[in-house]
C-alpha cells in the first residue's frame, strides 16, 4: 500500500495522464479488473477452474475413488501424452488453422519408435529423432499446402489423418503391434518413474517464488522508467494462492506415489512455449496473424513462414506425444492415435481457453484443458461405462466448451474487446 | 532503420517526381506527373475517382513500378521496387483500411515486426516509447495497454499515424484518414497531421474532403486523368478546385449549386 501512496505523491505517471481510464491499483482493483473482465466475455482460465470443481464434485459423489491420491497420480499420467499434443494444437488454433491429422501423427509416431527401436534395433535417441523428425516433416507439407496451394488447412489435415493413419498400418506391417521391452528406460518412464519428493516441493514452490521476484523487477523497471506499477501485493497474493494450491497438490499426490517425471517434463514444455508465445517475437507474431493477417503483412511479417513454424511445431508436438503414448502404454499399435484422441487433444486446447477463431489462447490452456478432459475420461472409466458412452460425453464436452467459446467472443465484441 | 532521421531544416526538398507515368496494358494510368515534396510540408493530392491518386500512391508505396520518369529521395535518383524498399528510404503509408491487429493492445500494434529485443521483448521500454510518441502527437488514447477493439475510429487512426512514425519516416502518405470519421474525430486527426508537419516529416494528404484539404494542406496538387492539373493553396477558391477536378467550369458541381440558387431565388 506504501506503493500506492509513493505513486499518487509523484503526481501523474507516464500512462496515466488520462483522467478517462479507471487506474485499478492494489489487490480491490484487481478483484474489479477481473469481475470487469469476466462480465465482458473475456473468460480466461474461469471455465477451467469451474470446469474441475464440478467434475471433481459429481464424479466423486459417483464413485469416491476418483479423488483418491493413486487415482490422481493416474490422471498425470495419462494426461501427458494428450497434453504434448493439445500444446502443439495450442499454436494452430492461435492462427485460426486446425490439424485434425494430430491423432493420426502422432499413432505414426509411436509405429516409427516400435519400428525403428525394437523392429530394427536401433539406438531409442535416433528413433526419438526419426519420429520427431517425421513430425517436422509433416508441418512441413501442411505449410506448403497452406501457403502455396491455398488448401485450407482443415482439408489438408484431414487429408493428412487418412494418409497419415495409412502410413502407420504400412510400416506396422501385418501383426499390427509391437511390444516395447517393460525393463526399458522409455516404458519406466511413461510408467513408474516418479519425481522426487523434494523436487516435486521445490518445483511446486519455484512459480510463487518466481512470480513475486518478476513483480518485484517489473516494479522497480517501470518506476525507474515514469510507468505507473501495479504494485506487488497482487502478486504476492497470487503468488501465496498458487504456492498454497501447488505444494497441497504435491503433498496429496505424494500420498500416494508422487508426481510423475511424464508429467513434469510436460508441464516443462508448457513453461518453455509459454515463453515463446509471451516473450518473444515469434509469439507476438503468432497473435499478429490470427488475428488479422493482412495486417501482419504489412507490418513487414512474414506471414508465411509463421504459418509454416505453427503447423510444424504443432505436428512434432503431435509426434513428441506420440512418443509418451507408446511410453505409456509400453506398445505401438495399429490403435494408437486412433479414436478420440483427435478429439480429445482439440477439445484440451479450447476447453483452456484457446479460441477455435484465432489470436486468442495461452500454452497454459493445454495443461488446464487436458487436466479437464482426462478428469472425465478417468472419470466415466471409473464408472464403468462403455466406450460408446465415453464418446458421447467427450463429443458433449467439446460441444459446450465452443458453444462458450462463440458466447464469450460475441460478448467480447459488443464489449469493446477483441 | 533509425538511419532515415526526420530532422530537415524545413523547406528541404525530400521526394522529386519528375514525369512519372505508369501504364496498365493499354491503359495509361498516370502520365508525366511531376511532384514536389518538402520537409515540413503537407501536400494534398486531390482528384476525382480514376484521376491516378491510389496509383500514384502505390508507386510511392512500392507497390507498382513506374513505366516512365524520375523519382528522388533527397536529390538521388531511386527505384521503389518493394514495399520494404520505400519504408527504407524513409517514405511511410497509411492505407485506408488501417491494418492494425484488432486482438493485440496498442504497444504491441505499434512495433509489430519491429519489436525491441526479439528473444526477450523489452515490454517496459517499448511502453515508454509508445507514451513518448504519443504524446509527442498529443494523441488521446486513454491506455496503451487495452487491445485496440476498445478503440474509436479517430483513436484508431492515430493509432495507425503513429506506428508509422516509429520508423522516423522522412515522408508519411495518408490515404483517406478522414473518410469514416465522424466530425471531432476528423478535427482529432487533422490536429495530429498539423504535428506530424511541425516535427519536419513531409505529408502526402490523399483525400476527397475539400473542407480537410484546404484546413491543412500547404499545397494542393490536382490530378485530373492521370496528369498534373495545376498547384494551388488553400488561399484558392472552391470553385477554381472543383474546375481543376472536374477539368470545366461547366460541371455537375456548378450545376447543382446554381440550381440551388435559382430555387431559393423562386421561393
Amino acid at each position: 500500500m506504501a506503493q500506492d501512496m509513493q505513486t499518487k505523491a509523484t503526481g501523474a505517471r507516464l500512462d496515466q495522464g488520462d483522467s478517462r481510464v479507471r487506474h485499478d491499483t492494489g489487490l480491490s482493483g484487481a478483484l474489479r479488473g477481473f469481475v470487469d473482465r469476466v462480465s465482458s466475455g473475456d473468460l480466461g482460465m474461469l471455465p477451467v477452474v469451474v470446469g474441475l470443481v464440478l467434475i471433481s464434485v459429481v464424479f466423486s459423489l459417483l464413485n469416491p475413488v476418483f479423488l483418491a491420491p493413486a487415482n490422481l497420480v493416474n490422471v498425470l499420467f495419462d494426461a501427458a501424452a494428450v497434453g504434448f499434443i493439445a500444446l502443439g494444437v495450442v499454436c494452430v488454433l492461435l492462427l485460426g488453422e486446425i490439424d485434425l491429422s494430430i491423432g493420426s501423427m502422432s499413432g505414426l509416431s509411436s509405429a516409427i519408435i516400435g519400428v525403428l527401436w525394437i523392429n530394427t534395433g536401433l539406438p531409442l535417441a535416433v528413433a526419438i529423432a526419426g519420429s520427431l523428425a517425421m513430425g517436422a516433416l509433416v508441418g512441413v507439407v501442411y505449410g506448403v499446402l497452406r501457403n502455396k496451394f491455398e488448401m485450407p488447412s482443415f482439408v489438408a489435415t484431414l487429408s493428412g489423418l487418412l494418409a497419415l493413419l495409412g502410413l502407420q498400418l504400412y510400416i506396422l506391417g501385418p501383426t499390427g503391434s509391437i511390444n516395447l521391452p517393460f525393463s526399458s528406460p522409455l516404458v519406466r518412464f511413461g510408467q513408474i518413474l516418479i519425481m522426487p519428493a523434494w523436487l516435486s516441493y521445490l518445483v511446486a514452490i519455484l512459480p510463487g517464488v518466481l512470480i513475486v521476484i518478476g513483480a518485484v523487477r517489473t516494479n522497480a523497471q517501470r518506476t525507474a522508467a515514469n510507468l505507473s506499477s501495479p504494485g506487488i501485493s497482487i502478486a504476492i497474493a497470487k503468488a501465496a494462492v498458487l504456492t498454497l494450491g501447488l505444494v497441497f497438490a504435491v503433498y496429496y499426490l505424494e500420498l500416494s506415489r508422487g508426481v510423475p517425471w511424464m508429467f513434469g517434463v510436460f508441464v516443462m514444455f508448457v513453461v518453455l512455449l509459454d515463453y515463446a508465445l509471451v516473450r518473444t517475437q515469434w509469439g507476438r507474431s503468432m497473435f499478429a496473424v490470427g488475428g488479422n493477417a493482412e495486417a501482419a503483412r504489412r507490418s513487414g511479417i512474414n506471414v508465411q513462414r509463421i504459418r509454416m513454424s505453427a503447423f510444424m511445431v504443432c505436428s512434432t508436438f503431435a509426434a513428441l506425444g506420440g512418443v509418451f503414448a507408446a511410453a505409456r502404454l509400453a506398445s505401438a499399435s495399429q490403435q494408437a492415435g486412433s479414436g478420440d484422441v483427435n478429439l480429445n487433444a482439440i477439445a484440451a486446447a479450447v476447453i483452456g481457453g484457446t479460441s477455435l477463431f484465432g489470436g486468442r489462447g495461452s500454452a497454459w490452456s493445454a495443461l488446464l484443458g487436458v487436466l479437464v478432459i482426462m478428469a472425465i475420461s478417468n472419470g466415466l472409466t471409473l464408472l464403468n461405462l462403455s466406450s460408446s458412452l465415453r464418446y458421447m460425453i467427450t463429443g458433449g464436452v467439446l460441444a459446450v466448451a465452443v458453444i462458450v467459446d462463440s458466447l464469450a467472443r460475441r460478448s467480447r465484441a459488443s464489449h469493446g474487446r477483441a | 532503420m533509425e538511419q532515415a532521421s526526420a530532422a530537415h531544416a524545413p523547406g528541404e526538398l525530400i521526394l522529386r517526381l519528375r514525369g512519372v507515368g505508369k501504364k496498365f496494358g493499354a491503359v495509361t494510368a498516370l502520365e508525366d506527373i511531376d511532384l514536389d515534396v518538402h520537409a515540413g510540408e503537407v501536400v494534398a493530392l486531390v482528384g476525382d475517382n480514376g484521376a491516378g491518386k491510389s496509383t500514384l500512391v502505390k508507386v510511392l508505396a512500392g507497390v507498382h513500378q513506374p513505366t516512365s520518369g524520375t523519382i528522388e529521395v533527397q536529390g538521388k535518383a531511386v527505384t521503389l521496387d518493394t514495399p520494404g524498399k520505400a519504408l527504407e528510404l524513409g517514405i511511410a503509408t497509411v492505407f485506408q483500411d488501417l491494418a492494425l491487429c484488432e486482438n493485440l493492445d496498442v504497444v504491441a500494434n505499434l512495433f509489430l515486426g519491429h519489436e525491441i529485443s526479439p528473444w526477450r521483448m523489452d515490454e517496459v521500454q517499448m511502453e515508454v516509447r509508445a507514451w513518448t510518441l504519443l504524446q509527442e502527437l498529443a494523441a488521446r488514447i486513454p491506455s496503451v495497454r487495452e487491445p485496440i477493439a476498445s478503440l474509436s475510429g479517430g483513436q484508431r487512426q492515430t493509432v495507425a499515424i503513429a506506428r508509422s512514425l516509429l520508423l522516423e519516416p522522412q515522408i508519411i502518405m495518408l490515404d483517406e484518414p478522414t473518410a469514416a470519421l465522424g466530425v471531432a474525430q476528423t478535427a482529432e486527426v487533422l490536429n495530429l497531421i498539423e504535428r506530424v508537419r511541425a516535427r519536419g516529416h513531409g505529408v502526402i494528404l490523399i483525400s476527397h474532403n475539400m473542407e480537410d484539404v484546404r484546413a491543412v494542406a500547404d499545397r494542393i496538387v490536382v490530378l485530373r486523368l492521370g496528369k498534373n492539373n495545376g498547384v494551388y493553396t488553400a488561399e484558392t477558391s472552391h470553385q477554381e478546385l472543383v474546375a481543376a477536378i472536374t477539368g470545366a467550369n461547366e460541371n455537375a458541381v456548378s450545376r447543382r449549386a446554381a440550381r440551388k440558387l435559382e430555387e431559393v431565388d423562386q421561393g
